[in-house]
């Protein structure tokens, strides 16, 4: 059911009732036949919701290959699963809970964290890690500090407690995110294959149960406002939802215990748009429908009206249709977990959703109706400014002292250290985390299916899409790839939180097009499946945020004993460069950080190269053929290189060959071009030259691990090193600056 | 060995613990819901790490009103030998089973990361396979883990030499850069007087196979091992202030 509209219009221009756009209201009383009521209106204002509907995304998302070995479940359900092997499914998806963060960074986050998790839930899979993306504006400044310090208080309050491991993620800071921070959690669990569940609705009688917490105000109309810009109204917070991870965790337990009985048919998170969303959705994908009485609907407080009761997003709830005759069963579990657990309605042949209140009749509409919101197909214009930006040349810039550039990259928020992020979240509950946060990916050993193991990664950078959405979207793949190639991890599928400012703009839209494509791109040429994701619109509350799509990447390790970690291991061992692309200057961190400018001309990857690459590093890793593996990002080589430095806490002497009229600049900190730094004792060398040859990979030996000091320069060049730094010196330098808590506690 | 693991509403590390307890040690494990109780014909009980009942009043203390330990006093009274990591630490704090109490961590934070710890204490059912001031490489992960025990209590606990394990660095020196989460005493683990009631903040569940990175926690696991095996397999009841050398 597609309606065409060409272009809407401005928001202000057409926003109607309950967040619909004029012509939806329209569209809704042609698909009624009639007037809906004042119930019904608000439950299409929140399912026909960008968030809920994917309304100016859905045709765009359609370039995204989602299909691939291994697949088990694509978009469609609550997340996507790929087989990893034995029999065992992971079941993973990232999602954003950008607005609320800003207007309530402690609980936006904290239940960003519940949501996702309860997705998870929704599969059959018991959650085994959490993953974070966050964006946020510059740490130092006054209305940021708060924010940042909420919003990692939230995760983690709520991860810690609800026993969920948060293994990895990244933290990136930019003016463009000030007011607007980005808050995208990625879930990871594991499931039978064979008993993986499903939300959709059968058998018509079947009981409709309602588990979890009791259902309060909080979260009323949060999913039209995540589909609107930030207007900083501070009653925005009302639809902020309250995260209670205690009864998270016993939602957890339940569910599962619920779901092992086998009487479960179906179940699903009353997340976004709460009951309303749960109950269209279960019957649309049944081609049924549901009668369901408000009245049994478990509340915190007395006086709520029908439609407060459909659209609470009250956390931890859960929405189960349990086979006819063996709801007892499922009741009793739910009441040993001092859940509440209610039936509240069955499951009917006609695809009608009859909602009633007791006797009286609340709504009554096709699930279908509800779930089919309009599909639209928004203007897209190349923004004006990357012309602009793109005619930078960082070569009109004088190079930085390299000594100077280094120690400025490492202390940069963006680079520096993050333990000050992830020793507040608990990153070892459920031990099952071999390689911990502060590596290029998380590596988990799975206890059912040893030694098989699992890795996750999570990438995106604002700062490239903001000069070439296409380069940025392919660029994040191959980041994301990249870090689980060095923990020798076989890339696997990908799941994405594409956060973008308003589709209503063309030139935005644009941006969301292109971002897709290159994302779409590297995915095929890696053979990845997009098997979930979740786009946030409306980023902007001062100003557009940088187009920021964030790929989460999940990969399998055939023997979780064979990993890698980026610290130098032994002195001797070689430092050898995989991979022989040409760094650039242009859209770098060291341009943004010693420059002050975020410009250039970004060059499009080389894909069938990244592909090459990836895989020579992942089997050098698998083989034991390395001691240690560090991906190439942010600050370059010389970054990479003095992180290998800090991790392993020992030394390196590095010589670069340098060209003719070649700047230092670019060797050292240039970016973009897919190198991998590995190092090895020296008898290996030739086995991975083996390797690298047969995969067309080029190999330089750099240097070599040693002494306590990082020593780069060039390799036939004058005595004085370019850079000579003790490695002390460089971990004091990435400690950075922990932005300090705010002095009247946490913002709550 | 048949060891009970302890499940509080929102406890966490039950199933944890109980992978090692079963699959790296090898002994029989079970689970003990809370509403138990008895714990008749344990050889001993653990009470795990996370959040019972959310802890959203005082770490432990919704828990330390639970059935189970009602059953637990009992239990220790008969000299039942019983371990709590972490959370299980803050509810025998709670539970007046042993002494102190806790305070939010000195830096206001949760922490999770690997501390060291210097043995005090060797007769007990958890160290008498470690050596007095061996120092053991063990994750933290708690907000709560500041131990407090007044003046008297305090000289008590060091009459009785009640102190089992204290926060310090990789040399086994107590500093206050070598304490986590500003602990009186640098206390990390506290003993009953006889011995058989442990509670210590680390995590040695975490520490026990070197896939993980560390096996120093799995030396506590192993105390417990060599004191049961050296227990004569009389009536629980005579198992008080058994010494094992």
């Amino acid at each position: 059911m597609t309606v065409a509209v060409e272009q809407t219009a401005r928001r202000s221009e057409t926003r109607a009732e309950a967040g619909l756009f004029t012509a939806e209201v329209g569209e809704i009383r042609r698909r009624l036949g009639r007037e809906p009521n004042r119930v019904e209106l608000a439950m299409f204002g929140v399912m026909w919701s960008e968030h809920c509907a994917y309304k100016h995304s859905k045709a765009a998302l359609r370039r995204l290959p989602v299909a691939g070995r291994g697949v088990l479940q694509g978009p469609g359900e609550n997340a996507g699963a790929v087989s990893v092997g034995d029999g065992w499914a992971a079941v993973f998806k990232m999602e954003s809970h950008n607005h609320p963060s800003a207007v309530a960074p402690f609980h936006g986050a904290a239940t960003g964290v519940g949501g996702i998790i309860r997705d998870i839930l929704a599969m059959g899979a018991r959650p085994i890690a959490l993953l974070d993306s966050l964006r946020f504006g510059p740490p130092d400044d006054a209305r940021v500090a708060p924010i940042i310090h909420g919003v990692v208080s939230g995760i983690s309050a709520y991860g810690n407690s609800i026993g969920v491991p948060t293994v990895g993620g990244e933290t990136v800071f930019a003016p463009c995110y000030r007011t607007n921070p980005l808050v995208n959690v990625a879930c990871l669990g594991l499931a039978r294959s064979d008993r993986l569940a499903t939300s959709r609705a059968a058998g018509p009688g079947n009981p409709v149960v309602y588990l979890g917490a009791r259902t309060g105000r909080d979260g009323i109309h949060g999913a039209s406002f995540a589909s609107a810009e930030l207007a900083g109204d501070p009653r925005d917070r009302s639809a902020v939802q309250m995260g209670d991870p205690f009864t998270g965790k016993l939602l957890i337990e339940a569910s599962l215990e619920a779901l092992a009985t086998g009487a479960v048919i179906a179940i699903q998170d009353m997340g976004a748009a709460g009951l309303t969303c749960a109950a269209s959705e279960m019957s649309a994908r049944g081609g049924l429908g549901m009668e369901i009485d408000l009245s049994r609907v478990p509340r915190r407080e007395d006086g709520m009206t029908a439609e407060e009761v459909l659209l609470s997003e009250s956390q931890e709830r859960m929405l189960l249709i349990v086979q006819a005759g063996r709801e007892d069963e499922v009741l009793r579990i739910g009441r040993r977990w001092g859940l509440e657990a209610v039936v509240i309605g069955r499951v009917i042949v006609p695809p009608r959703l009859a909602i009633r209140e007791g006797g009286t009749p609340v709504a009554a509409l096709d699930p279908r109706s509800l779930v089919d919101a309009p599909v639209y197909a928004p203007a897209a214009e190349e923004p004006a400014y990357l012309a602009e930006v793109r005619r930078v040349d960082p070569a009109t810039f004088p190079p930085a002292p390299p000594r100077a550039a280094l120690l400025a990259l490492l202390a940069a928020p963006n680079i520096a250290d993050k333990r000050w992020v992830y020793r507040r979240y608990d990153h070892m509950v459920q031990t099952n985390t071999v390689v911990l946060p502060g590596a290029d990916a998380a590596v988990l050993r799975l206890k059912e299916a040893f030694p098989r193991g699992l890795a996750l990664s999570a990438d995106g950078n604002g700062r490239y899409c903001y000069l070439d959405p296409q380069a940025g979207g392919m660029l994040a793949v191959i980041e994301a790839a990249q870090n689980l190639a060095c923990v020798g991890a076989t890339p696997a599928a990908v799941t994405d939180c594409l956060n973008f400012a308003s589709p209503e703009r063309p030139e935005v839209f644009w941006t969301f097009r292109e971002a897709i494509e290159g994302i779409a791109q590297a995915c095929e040429a890696l053979a990845l499946p997009v098997v979930g994701g979740n786009v946030s619109f409306y980023n902007e509350a001062e100003g557009a945020i940088f187009p920021t799509p964030v790929i989460a990447m999940l990969g399998v390790l055939a023997d979780v004993r064979c990993h890698a970690t980026p610290g130098w291991k032994k002195d001797n061992d070689l430092v050898v460069l995989l991979g022989g692309g040409i760094p650039r200057l242009d859209g770098s961190e060291y341009l943004a950080t010693v420059h002050g400018i975020t410009a250039g001309l970004l060059r499009r990857p080389d894909l069938a190269g990244a592909v090459r690459l990836i895989e020579c590093a992942r089997e050098a890793v698998a083989q034991r053929l390395v001691s240690s593996a560090h991906d190439c990002a942010d600050g370059g080589i010389a970054v990479a290189l003095a992180e290998c430095c800090i991790a392993g806490g020992r030394g390196a002497r590095i010589a670069f060959a340098l060209g003719r009229g070649e700047r230092t600049d670019r060797v050292l900190f240039g970016e973009g071009a897919g190198r991998i730094v590995v190092s090895l004792s020296p008898e290996g060398l030739p086995a991975l030259r083996r390797l690298a040859q047969r995969l067309a990979v080029p190999v330089q030996v750099l240097g070599a691990v040693g002494g306590r000091r990082l020593v780069i320069g060039p390799d036939d060049g004058p005595p004085d090193p370019w850079i000579d730094l003790g490695v002390d010196d460089l971990a004091a330098a990435a400690q950075g600056r922990v932005p300090a808590p705010p002095s009247h506690g946490a913002p709550r | 060995m048949d060891v009970g693991i302890v499940v509080f509403p929102g406890s966490n590390c039950d199933a944890d613990t109980y992978h090692v307890v079963r699959d790296v040690l090898g002994h029989r494990a079970q689970y003990v819901w809370h509403e138990e109780r008895t714990l008749d014909g344990l050889d001993a009980v653990i009470l795990p790490g996370g959040f019972a009942h959310g802890d959203y009043l005082r770490a432990g203390a919704i828990a330390a009103t639970s059935p189970v330990v009602r059953a637990l006093r009992a239990y220790a009274a008969g000299g039942g030998v019983t371990l709590g990591i972490c959370n299980g630490f803050q509810v025998l704090l709670e539970a007046g089973l042993l002494p102190g109490a806790m305070r939010p961590n000195a830096c206001g934070e949760f922490r999770c990361e690997c501390v060291h710890i210097r043995v005090e204490r060797t007769d007990t059912p958890f160290t008498c396979a470690l050596a007095a001031g061996e120092v053991l490489r063990l994750p933290i992960a708690h907000a709560e883990g500041n131990y407090y025990a007044d003046p008297p209590t305090h000289r008590a606990l060091l009459a009785g030499r009640q102190v089992a394990f204290r926060y310090c660095d990789a040399s086994g020196a107590t500093g206050p850069g070598a304490n986590p989460n500003g602990s009186h005493d640098a206390i990390a683990g506290v003993a009953s007087p006889t011995g058989a009631v442990v509670g210590l903040m680390p995590h040695p569940e975490r520490a026990s196979e070197g896939l993980l990175g560390g096996e120093d926690g799995r030396r506590i696991f192993d105390s417990l091992d060599r004191w049961v095996a050296a227990r004569p397999p009389a009536a629980p009841a005579a198992r008080a202030g058994l010494e094992v050398r």
